[in-house]
C-alpha cells in the first residue's frame, strides 16, 4: 500500500525524463562559459582551417568538434551552448515581465472593477486579438526604424523581451483578475478594508499568496511558447544579432548552408530548441492537469 | 437585436479607429519618413519639398484627418522601399497568400478530423497512441522548423519538391494562380503542409474531445439501443455536432493562420503578404508595416464581428442579453 501511494504521487515518466532533461540543460546554461570548449566570441579560439567539419559521428568528423562546426571553423557545442544561454534567459525575462505586468494589472482590475477594470480588459481583448507573432514583429519593425544599428544590437534582448510579453501579460492578467474578484468577496479582504488598510498592501500581502499558484502555472506554460517566438523571431531576422546569436539565430544562419549539404549548422540548434520546449511543455501540460483542471481549454 | 448590431458596429468601429491612430503614429513619428524617400545625398531644398509635398508641416490633428480620409479611400501611402503604392504591393501579393491559406486549411481539415475521430473511437489502437504522440511533439516543432526539415529531405536530399517560390503562374487578369501549373502545383506543396501542421494537430485535439463528449450522450447511447448501425451513428449523429466547435474554432484561428503564414512564406520564400511583411520588418519599411496592421485589423475586427452576430442567430438566449 505504502508504495502505491508513493507511485500515485510520483509524476508519470514522461514527465521525469522532462524534468531531468530541463534541469541538465539548466546546468548547461548557468556553467555554459566552464563547459563549452571554446568561447564562440573569442576570435583567437578558432581558426577557419577547421572549418565545415561534420558532427563526430559522420564521416570526416573529428572528435575534437562532437557537433561539427560551423562556416567559421567555430564548435557547434559551445555555439549552441551560448545560443541556449540567451534563449533560456529571453524566454524567462519575457514571461516575468508578462506576469508581473499582468498580475497587477489583473489584480487592480479585479480589485477595483468598474472603469479601471473596464479599460483594462477592453485594451486587453484588443490585444489578445492580434497574434503575439505579429505584435513582436510590428515592434522589432519600429524598433529598428527608431533606433541605430549599433544601439539596436545592446538593446535586441530587451526590445525582444517587451515585445513578447506586451501581448502576454493578457492571460495572466485575466485569470487573477478572475480569483481576485472571488477573493475580494471573502471576510478575510473584507476584515482588512474594515480596519483600513491600504488597497496596495491589501492586494500584494493579502490577495495576490492566494492566486500566485494558477500564474505559477501559466508562466510554465508560456515559457515553451515565448522560447519558441523568440526563436521564430531571431529566425525571421527580427531578433538577436548574429554577434549575440540565440537559438533562433542560429537556424536563420545555418539555414543558408542548407543547401550547400551543411545541414548539422542549422538541424543541430534546432534540435536543442526542439527538445528544449518538449521538456517544457511536458511539465507545463503536467503541472496543468495536476494543479488546475480549470486551465484544460487554453 | 438590432440594438446589440449596433453596439456591436460601434464597438468594431472604435476598434478600428485606435488600429489606425496607432498606424497613424507609426507613419508619422517612426523614422524620419523625409529621410528615407529622398534620393542619397540630396540638398536640404529637396527635403523641404518633399515634406511640404508630403503635408508634414500641417497640425497633427489634421494630419491624423487627413490620414483616415486616405485610408477610406484607399491609400495607404508608398513604400519605401518599393517606391509603388502600398495598396498595390498588398492586392499583388494577396492571391499568393489566399491559395497558401486555402490549401493549407483545407489539408488541416481533410486530415485532422478523421484522425481525430479516430483517436476518440480506438484511443488504444496503435495509430491512435502514434497520432498523440506526434501531436505533442508537433506542438513542440516550431513551424520555422518543420519547413526546415522539410526542404532538407524533399529539396536538399531528394530533390522532389523545389524550395521556394511559387513555379510557373497563369495570370487571370487581377490573379495570378499557381493552381494551374505542374510546377505551380509542386511548389504547393511544402509550404501547405508547414502551414497545415499547427492547425491540424489544433483540430485533431478538438474533434478527440468532443467526439468523446458527444459519444457518451444520451442521444448516442439511445440510438445504439436502437440497433442503428454504427456507421450512421458515428458519421451522422456523432460527428455533425461534434463539428460544430471546430467550425468556430477554425473560424477563430484565422489570426494565427495569418501569424504562421507569415513565417511559412518566410522559409519558403513565398511571395506573399506575410514575406512582404518581414520583408519589411528589416528594411524598416514603415508604410507597409502601417498598411499591414491596418489590414490584420480590419480582417480580425470583420472576423470577430461576424462570429459574434452569428452565435446571436445560433443561439437565442444571448439575443435577451
Amino acid at each position: 500500500m505504502a508504495t502505491q501511494s508513493l507511485m500515485r504521487r510520483l509524476p508519470p515518466v514522461s514527465v521525469m525524463i522532462a524534468g531531468l532533461v530541463l534541469a541538465i540543460m539548466l546546468v548547461l546554461v548557468v556553467f555554459a562559459p566552464l563547459i563549452a570548449p571554446m568561447d564562440p566570441r573569442d576570435v583567437s579560439s578558432y581558426s577557419l582551417i577547421d572549418m565545415e567539419i561534420p558532427p563526430a559521428f559522420m564521416d570526416g568528423g573529428d572528435p575534437r568538434f562532437l557537433l561539427g562546426t560551423d562556416n567559421q571553423g567555430r564548435d557547434l557545442v559551445s555555439v549552441i551552448l551560448f545560443g541556449l544561454r540567451i534563449s533560456v534567459v529571453i524566454g524567462l525575462g519575457a514571461v516575468l515581465f508578462a506576469a508581473a505586468l499582468g498580475v497587477v494589472l489583473g489584480l487592480i482590475a479585479g480589485f477595483f472593477g468598474g472603469l479601471v477594470d473596464g479599460i483594462v480588459m477592453r485594451i486587453a481583448d484588443v490585444l489578445v486579438s492580434f497574434p503575439t507573432i505579429l505584435v513582436a514583429l510590428l515592434i522589432s519593425g519600429i524598433a529598428r526604424a527608431q533606433l541605430s544599428a549599433e544601439t539596436m544590437l545592446t538593446w535586441a534582448p530587451l526590445v525582444l523581451i517587451f515585445s513578447i510579453a506586451v501581448n502576454e501579460w493578457v492571460q495572466y492578467a485575466r485569470t487573477v483578475r478572475a480569483s481576485t474578484m472571488v477573493e475580494v468577496a471573502r471576510d478575510y479582504v473584507r476584515a482588512a478594508k474594515v480596519i483600513g488598510l491600504p488597497p496596495g498592501r491589501i492586494m500584494g500581502r493579502h490577495i495576490l499568496p492566494n492566486v500566485m499558484s494558477s500564474v505559477m502555472v501559466i508562466a510554465t506554460i508560456n515559457l515553451a511558447g515565448a522560447i519558441l517566438t523568440e526563436a521564430t523571431l531571431s529566425f525571421l531576422g527580427a531578433g538577436m544579432p548574429p554577434t549575440y546569436p540565440s537559438l533562433g539565430t542560429l537556424i536563420r544562419i545555418g539555414n543558408q548552408f542548407l543547401f550547400s549539404g551543411l545541414w548539422w549548422i542549422a538541424v543541430m540548434p534546432a534540435a536543442v530548441l526542439v527538445i528544449l520546449v518538449l521538456a517544457v511543455n511536458v511539465i507545463g501540460d503536467y503541472l496543468r492537469d495536476r494543479f488546475n483542471p480549470k486551465l484544460m481549454a487554453r | 437585436m438590432l440594438r446589440l448590431l449596433s453596439v456591436r458596429l460601434l464597438q468594431a468601429a472604435l476598434v478600428m479607429l485606435a488600429v489606425t491612430a496607432i498606424a497613424f503614429v507609426m507613419f508619422r513619428f517612426v523614422g524620419d519618413p523625409v529621410a528615407s524617400m529622398v534620393r542619397e545625398g540630396a540638398t536640404q531644398a529637396e527635403k523641404d519639398a518633399l515634406r511640404l509635398a508630403l503635408g508634414l508641416d500641417k497640425p497633427i490633428l489634421t494630419q491624423f484627418f487627413d490620414f483616415v480620409g486616405q485610408v477610406l479611400t484607399g491609400n495607404l501611402g508608398t513604400s519605401f522601399r518599393y517606391q509603388q503604392p502600398v495598396v498595390n504591393l498588398l492586392l499583388s501579393r494577396l492571391p499568393a497568400t489566399l491559395e497558401l491559406v486555402i490549401v493549407a486549411t483545407f489539408l488541416a481539415l481533410a486530415i485532422g478530423i478523421p484522425l481525430g475521430v479516430l483517436c476518440a473511437l480506438k484511443p488504444n489502437s496503435f495509430l491512435s497512441r502514434l497520432t498523440q504522440a506526434t501531436t505533442l511533439v508537433g506542438i513542440s516543432m516550431p513551424t520555422f522548423v518543420t519547413g526546415l526539415l522539410l526542404i532538407l529531405v524533399f529539396a536538399v536530399n531528394l530533390r522532389w519538391l523545389p524550395s521556394s517560390g511559387r513555379g510557373d503562374l497563369v495570370d487571370l487578369g487581377l490573379w495570378k494562380t499557381g493552381f494551374l501549373t505542374l510546377s505551380g502545383l509542386k511548389s504547393l506543396i511544402l509550404p501547405s503542409i508547414t502551414l497545415a501542421l499547427f492547425q491540424l494537430t489544433l483540430i485533431m485535439r478538438l474533434v478527440r474531445s468532443e467526439m468523446i463528449d458527444v459519444l457518451s450522450s444520451d442521444y448516442i447511447r439511445f440510438a445504439f439501443a436502437r440497433g442503428l448501425p454504427r456507421a450512421y451513428i458515428y458519421g451522422r449523429l456523432a460527428l455533425r455536432n461534434a463539428l460544430m466547435p471546430v467550425v468556430t474554432v477554425t473560424g477563430l484561428q484565422i489570426g494565427q493562420l495569418v501569424a504562421f503564414a507569415i513565417v511559412t512564406e518566410t522559409v519558403f520564400q513565398w511571395p506573399g503578404m506575410g514575406l512582404l511583411f518581414t520583408n519589411a520588418v528589416g528594411y524598416p519599411d514603415v508604410p507597409v508595416l502601417a498598411a499591414y496592421l491596418l489590414f490584420v485589423g480590419f480582417l480580425f475586427v470583420m472576423i470577430n464581428m461576424v462570429v459574434d452576430i452569428l452565435y446571436t442567430f445560433i443561439d437565442p438566449r444571448l439575443r435577451t442579453r
